[in-house]
């Protein structure tokens, strides 16, 4: 395991990143530090350049400007699937699943992977038994129900609720060490919801640190430890949940309006 | 001066043979692979008026127009909309169509026999020392008309402003009222009309043989590839460059290269950067 | 009758011997074995007696090994484009390569054929994916075009640069032994690699293929690096179609630039078309088909091109499922009116 000082220095360093597409800056300056075992949520209203900063930091976007530094190593230009074998993953706003393969077989994408193969997948279970059994072990772990016949369904046709599910358990599969979940409350519905803010908390009690695109504030707030706001691709502010609730400028630039309290 | 003056005919050529092709890819997204069979044709219509019917040249030139530009229209509601918006499908498909006119044609008519547009214009002129003849003048005129039309109808006619927006987001076009549907039948028919056009004006430099169908095909995707798909003013100036890369390779090197240099021009584009030299933000979407 | 009404519609239900093969009762009974045997013995009995069955017409048994190489290179196609997600409208470049590797390994080499077709089998998919690796981060139509373009730049590079024997192409080429064993060697590696890349798309490797297809971001996402399996695609369709330009090579025993020529692209894909893409088997079924269709207007030129061009418009536009789906789905299923 890592040494005590390894634990105690950030995890990811997002320094001064700049995008720009075309002559749109996408993110100007952005700045922030991540601590194993944070949760921290991203908000900002659409377009403010939330997707691009995943984008950015897991390596699909290359940044035009800026350091992005990940367990010490500077990652900024790195292939996302380097970045991704590095510990650093991902899921997808937009989720596409392997449609052609059973759910349980998206895992095997993941598990065959070479640091699924090193680290032996969640938990080390790849070590020991086969990769299905790994795999629906893994379904389970994420509330797909082992003796349903849900985990092998073809993933074409699972509904919301399991897809964003398996864009999460994809990224479980690879054992990582940060995950950037982008929007994965979104489009669920209530019940489902309510399952998924405790499977947040045990992954972070797990050890694994989360980054969260969120636009269902009144979840993020519970989850989050500290919640950054993006507003025209730049930092609005940075703090606790409480504090940037409080922050004027956050309201004035994101919510608008008094409305703020009525919706958290 | 040689280079100068045939680099830019031979530019406003390839210009003029991309055109249809970019216009209907940039409207509908339709990578249109009959284009060169379309060129072919719309040649073998006009000679085909002009002698078995024996109409004078100027109506046999719009008649052959107009046919293309019904027979694109046709080719695209009666085969091309039904795989609509399967990139790969649309691009086999019209493909085989193309193949299926050009090989078709020729078995059945340009077998054997020459056939010959006659220029519009006969005879040469001197400019800066350099003897042209009048049919290539012609043709640099028409292909800026043409270009000028475009622009014209595009900016300033209720269809094309239609057409431009339907370009931008078909989506949102839709919701505007705009009936997507229709304006890709509309731009498939222009664009097959703009490759006739092309043809009557190029034809009459050479016989008209199938090869040409494909090399047009070529030469229009190399057109595209390089300035970008569906970016209609990178074409333009990819025409230029690969225009008189063209004219350079074949004073350099000979005429085998010409074909070659389009060729690799498409490749060295799509492997250094897909999304053309001019393109906006298709890197993101195509390479991400 | 033959119309749904309001109050009745077609309903399709699975044969109950298919649910039963599906699952351990598949060697429960003869009758079920059967099941599943009958259409792989049929297609192995079938190919593998192809040249028998014709050896009364030497003429059609030559049609034999022609519809062998159309074949693998339409299976090769087929799985580069359904399992992998890479379109490759340029088959005839692995055709080409294959031909000419084999041609020189022989001449210059003066290894024999046996030897020389196996080593410009996996010599030419070297080459190939060489040659491809540049373009494999594009997709879709970007890698359609490209891939399109390489037989047009290779035989256009030959005449314009007069290397590789120019527009002669290579001649001396040694035939094969005998002709049994020309066709025994294109059908059984057919029915090996059929069967073999069958197994493969459902192996692991096979599952990361398939996603690349479905999902290549979330691919690179779980850390794996999608040019290396793209490569490893590319290679394995190479191979194929080289095996098939090898053994053409010899059995022309010439190897020119008509071998980039566009039959060996468009064929291929209309087979597949026809055959029913992303079954593997349907191309072979569709260049059963269209190849003879081929050789009999053979005496018309490129009457012949137009028709197979006609016929892939027509079935990717009316009836894109292809024939094996189609035959599939009346094997595994039937259909009954059921009133709403």
């Amino acid at each position: 395991m890592a040494t005590e000082e390894a634990n105690k220095a950030p995890i990811l360093v997002v320094d001064d990143v700049n995008k720009i597409f075309g002559g749109v800056q996408a993110l100007s300056s952005v700045c922030f530090e991540l601590n194993r075992g944070d949760i921290l949520g991203v908000i900002g209203p659409n377009g403010s350049g939330k997707t691009t900063l995943v984008n950015c930091i897991t390596g699909f976007v290359t940044p035009t400007s800026g350091r992005i530094v990940f367990q010490g190593r500077d990652i900024t230009g790195w292939q996302p699937h380097k970045i991704a074998d590095a510990g650093l993953t991902r899921t997808f706003q937009v989720m596409r699943p392997y449609y052609s393969l059973p759910a349980f077989k998206n895992l095997i994408v993941p598990l065959i992977s070479p640091r699924a193969r090193r680290t032996g997948g969640w938990r080390g279970g790849g070590r020991l038994g086969s990769r299905d059994a790994v795999a629906v072990d893994i379904l389970e772990e994420i509330g797909f129900e082992r003796d349903s016949y849900v985990p092998y369904k073809m993933a074409s046709t699972l509904p919301t609720g399991y897809l964003k599910r398996l864009e999460l358990a994809r990224c479980l599969a690879l054992r990582p060490e940060v995950i950037v979940c982008d929007e994965v409350f979104s489009g669920l519905s209530m019940s489902e919801m309510a399952s998924m803010v405790p499977l947040m908390e045990k992954l972070r009690m797990e050890g694994v640190t989360l980054i969260m695109i969120e636009h269902r504030l009144r979840e993020l707030f519970r989850l989050a430890n500290r919640v950054l706001v993006l507003n025209f691709g730049a930092k609005v502010a940075e703090g606790t949940p409480e504090e940037v609730m409080a922050n004027e400028e956050v309201k004035a630039a994101y919510f608008g309006s008094e409305e703020v309290y009525s919706y958290v | 001066m040689d280079i100068l003056i045939y680099g830019i005919i031979n530019s406003v050529s390839l210009a003029l043979m991309a055109l249809g092709f970019t216009l209907v890819y940039g409207i509908s997204r339709l990578p249109n692979f009959a284009h060169g069979a379309l060129y072919v044709t719309a040649g073998y219509i006009c000679w085909q008026l002009l002698h078995r019917l024996g109409l004078p040249y100027p109506l046999a030139g719009l008649l052959a127009l107009a046919i293309m530009a019904l027979a694109g229209a046709a080719m695209y509601q009666l085969i091309l909309v039904r795989v609509r918006g399967m990139a790969i499908s649309e691009i086999i498909a019209s493909y085989a169509i193309g193949l299926a006119i050009l090989e078709g044609l020729r078995w059945g008519g340009l077998k054997g026999a020459t056939v010959i547009l006659p220029p519009f214009a006969t005879g040469s002129v001197g400019i800066l020392g350099v003897t042209v003849d009048l049919q290539r003048l012609l043709v640099v005129l028409l292909g800026a008309l043409l270009v000028g039309g475009l622009w014209l109808f595009v900016n300033h006619t209720r269809l094309g402003l239609a057409l431009k927006g339907m370009a931008q987001d078909e989506r949102a076009a839709l919701t505007l009222g705009i009936d997507s549907d229709r304006m890709a039948v509309v731009a498939m028919a222009l664009g097959s009309a703009f490759a006739g056009a092309a043809a009557l004006v190029l034809l009459p430099l050479g016989n008209i043989v199938v090869e040409a169908g494909y090399n047009v095909l070529i030469m229009a995707v190399a057109v595209c590839i390089v300035g970008g798909l569906g970016s209609w003013t990178g074409a333009i100036m990819a025409a230029f460059i690969i225009g008189f890369a063209q004219i350079l390779t074949v004073v350099l090197l000979g005429p085998h290269y010409q074909v070659v240099v389009a060729i690799l021009a498409i490749i060295l584009t799509l492997i250094w950067r897909p999304s053309g030299l001019f393109g906006r933000q298709k890197e993101l979407e195509e390479r991400v | 009758m033959t119309e749904p009404t309001q109050d009745r519609r077609k309903e399709r239900v699975d044969r109950g011997i298919k649910v039963r093969t599906d699952g351990v009762y598949a060697i429960a009974s003869w009758r079920e074995m059967a099941y599943l045997l009958a259409p792989r013995l049929t297609l192995i009995i079938g190919l593998l007696g192809l040249p028998i069955f014709l050896t009364a017409f030497p003429y059609w048994q030559k049609v034999v090994s022609i519809i062998g190489i159309y074949a693998l290179l339409a299976v090769s196609f087929d799985f580069l484009a359904h399992y992998v997600g890479l379109v490759s409208l340029g088959g005839a470049l692995y055709i080409g390569v294959g031909a000419y590797t084999s041609a020189y390994l022989n001449t210059w080499l003066g290894l024999p054929p046996l030897l020389a077709i196996p080593m410009a089998t996996v010599l030419g998919g070297i080459i190939c994916t060489l040659l491809m690796w540049p373009c494999l981060p594009l997709r879709g139509v970007y890698f359609a075009i490209v891939s399109l373009m390489f037989p047009l730049l290779a035989a256009r590079l030959i005449e314009a640069l007069d290397i590789l024997g120019g527009t002669d192409g290579v001649l001396g080429v040694d035939g094969l032994p005998n002709r049994w064993l020309e066709q025994y060697v294109l059908l059984g590696c057919l029915l090996l690699l059929l069967f073999g890349l069958r197994r493969l798309v459902n192996e692991d490797i096979g599952l990361v293929l398939r996603g690349v297809k479905d999902n290549d971001q979330a691919v690179k996402a779980s850390g794996i690096n999608i040019t290396t399996f793209k490569a490893l695609a590319v290679f394995i369709a190479s191979c194929l179609g080289c095996l098939g330009g090898a053994t053409l090579a010899h059995i022309y025993m010439w190897a020119g630039i008509s071998q980039f020529a566009l039959d060996f692209s468009i064929i291929p894909i209309a087979a597949t078309v026809v055959g029913g893409g992303g079954t593997l088997v349907g191309p072979v079924l569709g260049c059963l088909i269209l190849v003879p269709i081929s050789e009999l207007l053979r005496d018309f030129g490129t009457l012949r091109i137009a028709v197979y061009a006609v016929i892939l418009t027509a079935f990717i536009v009316f009836k894109s499922e292809g024939l094996m789906a189609y035959a599939t789905r009346k094997y595994n299923q039937f259909e009954r009116w059921v009133n709403i």
